[in-house]
């Protein structure tokens, strides 16, 4: 009975109509409510993975329905192997989500959940929508929870990190709004996303598009110089939106270049592609070394954020010199499957890392790596999490972490020698950025009277970080089944991009 | 002379249905309430309502799809019309609903209000069917006035009274300048009927100098009564004076007819000038978005920043129709539909905030709307959103459908320009939410309305959303129309 669910519109409606369910539950049942609405989808979200047919890169789970028929919007959906992984990520998150705000979140927790709940939906629906304007509009309605989260949960400058956040965000996606418009006229009024890849434009056409959809994906990703919004928007936010923030809404920039900018402008992309590694190398290189010098934890990591999606870009736009060098399309695999890998475990690691702030936070509300020392006297068992996962950040081999960067930087080495050494600096650099971190927080005397009065984990956050803990571990050793249902979507990206557009 | 006594017929008059049903039912109202108390005058209003009412079904009823003119020519029913005229109505309806208990907990509960707002949407309707030069003009003077003697209502009010004085001044001098204008072109053709001017035009030319003198005329005319910059220095100073329940009045359903009153001249009479007329309504646009945009962000009293907010609208607005072809007009005439909806909307819940002796009409007052009340938070979030054109609401389609025609016209950097524009103009609105949403009520008091202000304000809050949803419909009432 549940299979014959149209499954993509079911993920997306359930958390908003469970959202709004939420909302009227009231305070005392919005944890229980929203935890069921959220393991409900992830449930449902399952199916996704175990019907999925890898042999195909063509889109499934189809649904087409017809929208807004005076203007040839359709609503339409599908997933294939890029996107199907991001949204099992997502429903995973959310569930972690709501977890963590269990006692944390005092003020209004039903608006809150419910904010995360919706979100989920749009998220999801982000990913899954393949007409253009259905993209656009998730893509925008999902800054109005995301504002509302950061500004009323967040931290002492919450309002302008919030409304920097919404403005950069609204100011990126605008010309994307007009680069879909045009390309629909040029497509005669029809604004399915499939169309658009197909679509044959000229190359100074590809230029303006491309540069229209760089703006927004960038912004999302974000990608040096447009990456300021992230740390205050980071440190600003509640836990659960700095979670979903790192782990989901930065996915959805790299998931752009994926559906938009390579299929459709693929000419443009090969002649800019210089411009996107260079953006990446310094995200990588020089955004290291920022978050080298961070004292607050939460920028710490979102730097580290910055750097690793740098990575994702990077493998993703490597495409182009290694088929010139090559002259075949399938040696680039590795490294764009390498930019998808390293984004779901990015996902992991990174929402990993905010929980892992967000337990001590709790305890001290305090997010300066100063005010620390000695952590792990007092709290092994978190400890021993913290370093786990920050190993994983760093790349340690056996965690997911290590995977997509080694499958990046392999790749590089196709393209470009000094583009795979400066891409390897990450190695040395995210690890002494992140474990001088761990040093500072947890090893040493234990600092002041605060940190010896700390209580363990209790039940709930261990569940929390156990459950990461085993993502990351089990996509470290056996990736297998994650570039397995991508393999063919790839491999259909790649042939694509690698033929002349005009 | 039996000739012309001949021309008006009995099909002629039932043209003019709705207008004459109003006319009788605005004088039967001004005569009845001279014999109403301030206990009993709730008749006027309730009165008013269905005279709204009576002249929707009739409008409904004689819907079709074919145009007909009479009255010599000088007055069309069309869809377009008609379609207009019933948003007019409910537009209207909602207004006086809204204004209701604000007026008589300020003692300002009388006829006159709702008598001189039925003779606004007569002169509105006399507006969207005009089809003469003269009629155009009967019709905006006949809103006009009412407009003057509404904003000074409240006569013990300075600022009403200052408002009234300068909005009768100005908006004199823009009638002026229409006059004139036509003057010329009637000059030149010899007509005054519009289809006369058109087929003018088009056999003898539009290169005619004493021809595009009258067309500029006309088209400051017409961006003095929409409010286009730099004709629209009257619009804040008359929002803000004005009481809100009229700022509320002027807000909404004479941007409709005001948009008629352009298809009217420029595009049924002068489409074959539009090369001239696009260029001038591109510079009124571009500077509209600016400044509306810009100097809204300063504002501190949100009557004040809606008006200007109303200003890059009236840009957005005027984008449409520079687009040309039935694509751009009806983007436009969905674009001021919207417009009219979400306009309600906001100055509903200045309205709804207000209490006997307190205005709310600061953006302080919004301060911690949703420790307040959760609900009317969340409206006014959609009203804002969708001002602002974010997504899911409403508001970005009818932008969507405005960018999508001036795309369609092979005008990217107009199209540009506006996004870029509406991003500035997103802070403003976002302001608005960040003070409700963010920020600790300075003062609790409960909200306290009466049911029916309650219920439509969440309705005209939900119709943001639902319309975001699902547009199609209204969006192929405006494209069947424009045909």
């Amino acid at each position: 009975m549940l299979f014959d669910l149209p499954i993509l519109s079911t993920l997306i409606w359930t958390p908003i109509i469970g959202g709004l369910l939420v909302l009227m539950a009231g305070e005392k049942w919005a944890r229980m409510s929203a935890l069921f609405f959220s393991v409900l989808t992830f449930i449902l979200s399952i199916p996704l993975y175990t019907q999925f047919d890898v042999s195909t890169a063509a889109m499934q789970f189809g649904e087409l329905k017809s929208w807004i028929p005076s203007f040839n919007i359709f609503y339409q959906l599908g997933v294939d192997g890029i996107s199907m992984p991001l949204i099992i990520l997502t429903t995973f998150t959310t569930v972690l989500v709501v977890l963590s705000a269990w006692e944390v979140i005092k003020k209004k927790p039903e608006q809150y959940m419910a904010a995360f709940l919706i979100m989920e939906g749009v998220m999801i629906g982000v990913f899954a929508a393949l007409d253009a304007v259905l993209f656009y509009i998730f893509w925008e309605a999902m800054l109005i929870p995301m504002f509302l989260i950061i500004g009323i949960w967040g931290g002492p400058r919450r309002v302008y990190a919030t409304i920097k956040f919404f403005l950069y965000t609204f100011l990126g996606s605008v010309l994307m709004l007009i680069a879909l418009i045009y390309m629909s006229i040029k497509a005669d009024g029809s604004f399915s996303l499939l169309g658009f890849h197909t679509l044959p434009l000229t190359l100074e056409e590809q230029l303006y598009i491309f540069a229209a959809f760089l703006l927004a994906f960038a912004v999302k990703v974000p990608m040096w110089p447009v990456h300021t919004w992230l740390p205050d928007a980071h440190v600003e936010a509640p836990t659960g939106g700095s979670v979903i923030l790192a782990a989901i809404m930065l996915k959805i920039g790299g998931y752009g270049f994926l559906r938009f900018s390579l299929p459709i402008t693929p000419d443009a992309s090969s002649e800019l592609d210089w411009l996107i590694i260079l953006m990446s190398l310094v995200a990588v290189v020089y955004i290291g070394f920022v978050a080298l010098v961070q004292s607050d934890m939460k920028k710490l990591i979102a730097y580290s954020s910055i750097a690793h999606m740098g990575f994702a870009t990077l493998g993703f736009f490597l495409v182009f010199s290694i088929i010139d060098n090559t002259g075949s399309w399938r040696e680039a695999a590795l490294g764009m499957e390498g930019g998808i890998v390293q984004m779901i475990s990015h996902g992991f690691i990174s929402a990993a890392m905010f929980l892992c702030v967000g337990v001590i936070y709790d305890r001290m509300h305090s997010r300066n790596i100063a005010d620390y020392g000695g952590v792990v006297n007092t709290m092994p068992m978190f400890a021993a999490f913290m370093v786990f996962f920050s190993m994983a950040n760093a790349g340690l081999p056996g965690t997911s972490g290590f995977v997509g960067e080694f499958m990046v930087i392999l790749n590089s080495f196709k393209a470009d020698f000094w583009i795979a050494f400066l891409a390897a600096t990450t190695l040395i650099l995210g690890a002494a950025y992140t474990l001088w971190m761990v040093k500072r927080v947890l090893y040493g005397e234990v600092a002041n009277d605060n940190v010896a009065n700390l209580k363990d984990l209790n039940a709930r956050e261990f569940v929390i970080l156990g459950v990461l803990g085993i993502a990351v571990l089990f996509f470290g050793i056996y990736p297998g089944p994650l570039t397995e249902v991508m393999h063919s979507s790839v491999e259909h990206l790649l042939q694509h991009v690698s033929i002349q557009k005009y | 002379m039996t000739d012309k006594m001949a021309v008006i017929e009995i099909p002629d008059l039932a043209l003019a249905m709705p207008e004459m049903f109003l006319l009788g039912m605005t004088c039967i109202i001004l005569v009845l309430d001279l014999f109403l108390n301030d206990k009993t005058r709730i008749i006027t209003y309730l009165l008013a309502q269905l005279s709204l009412l009576g002249a929707l079904l009739i409008t409904y009823n004689q819907t079709g799809t074919e145009a007909v003119s009479g009255f010599s020519g000088a007055f069309v029913r069309d869809s377009m019309g008609d379609i207009l005229k019933i948003f007019i109505y409910i537009v209207t309806a909602i207004v006086f609903l809204y204004s209701r208990q604000y007026l008589q907990l300020r003692n300002m509960f009388k006829g006159e209000y709702y008598a001189l707002g039925l003779f606004g949407v007569l002169g509105m309707m006399i507006m969207v069917s005009a089809h003469s030069f003269l009629t155009v003009y009967l019709g905006l003077e006949l809103l006009s006035l009412s407009l003057y003697s509404m904003v000074a209502l409240n006569r013990d009010s300075e600022a009403s009274t200052e408002a009234a004085m300068k909005y009768f001044v100005l908006g004199a001098m823009a009638s002026g300048m229409l006059l004139y204008g036509m003057s010329m072109i009637y000059g030149i053709s010899g007509s005054l009927d519009v289809g006369e001017v058109g087929r003018f035009i088009v056999n003898n030319g539009a290169n005619n100098i004493i021809l595009s003198f009258g067309l500029v005329f006309v088209v400051v005319g017409l961006a003095f009564k929409l409010g286009a910059v730099p004709f629209h220095m009257w619009v804040p100073d008359i929002y803000h004076g004005a009481q809100t329940p009229v700022t509320l009045y002027i807000g909404a359903a004479p941007k409709i007819a005001a948009f008629a009153m352009v298809m009217r001249l420029l595009v049924d009479g002068m489409e074959a000038l539009h090369v001239d007329w696009q260029q001038m309504l591109s510079i009124l646009a571009v500077l509209s978005l600016a400044l509306g945009n810009v100097v809204a962000i300063a504002q501190t009293n949100i009557k004040r920043m809606l008006a200007y907010s109303t200003i890059s609208h009236v840009g957005f607005l005027l984008l449409g129709i520079i687009a040309a072809g039935p694509d751009g007009y009806s983007a436009a005439m969905f674009y001021v539909l919207i417009y009219a909806l979400m306009s309600t909307g906001a100055f509903g819940m200045i309205i709804l905030l207000s209490r006997a002796g307190f205005e709310a009409d600061t953006l302080d007052d919004f301060r911690g709307l949703n420790e307040r009340s959760k609900w009317y938070a969340f409206m006014m979030l959609l009203i804002m959103f969708s001002m602002a054109g974010v997504p899911p609401t409403v508001g970005f389609f009818a932008k969507l459908w405005v960018l999508e025609a001036v795309l369609n016209a092979d005008m990217v950097w107009l199209a540009a320009v506006a996004v870029l524009f509406s991003v500035v103009g997103a802070y403003y609105y976002i302001r608005i939410v960040k003070l409700m949403y963010f920020d600790k009520a300075e003062d609790d008091t409960r909200i306290v309305a009466d049911i029916d202000l309650k219920v439509v304000v969440s309705a005209n809050g939900i119709l943001m959303l639902v319309l975001g949803l699902f547009p199609g419909m209204l969006m192929a009432v405006c494209q069947r129309v424009m045909v």
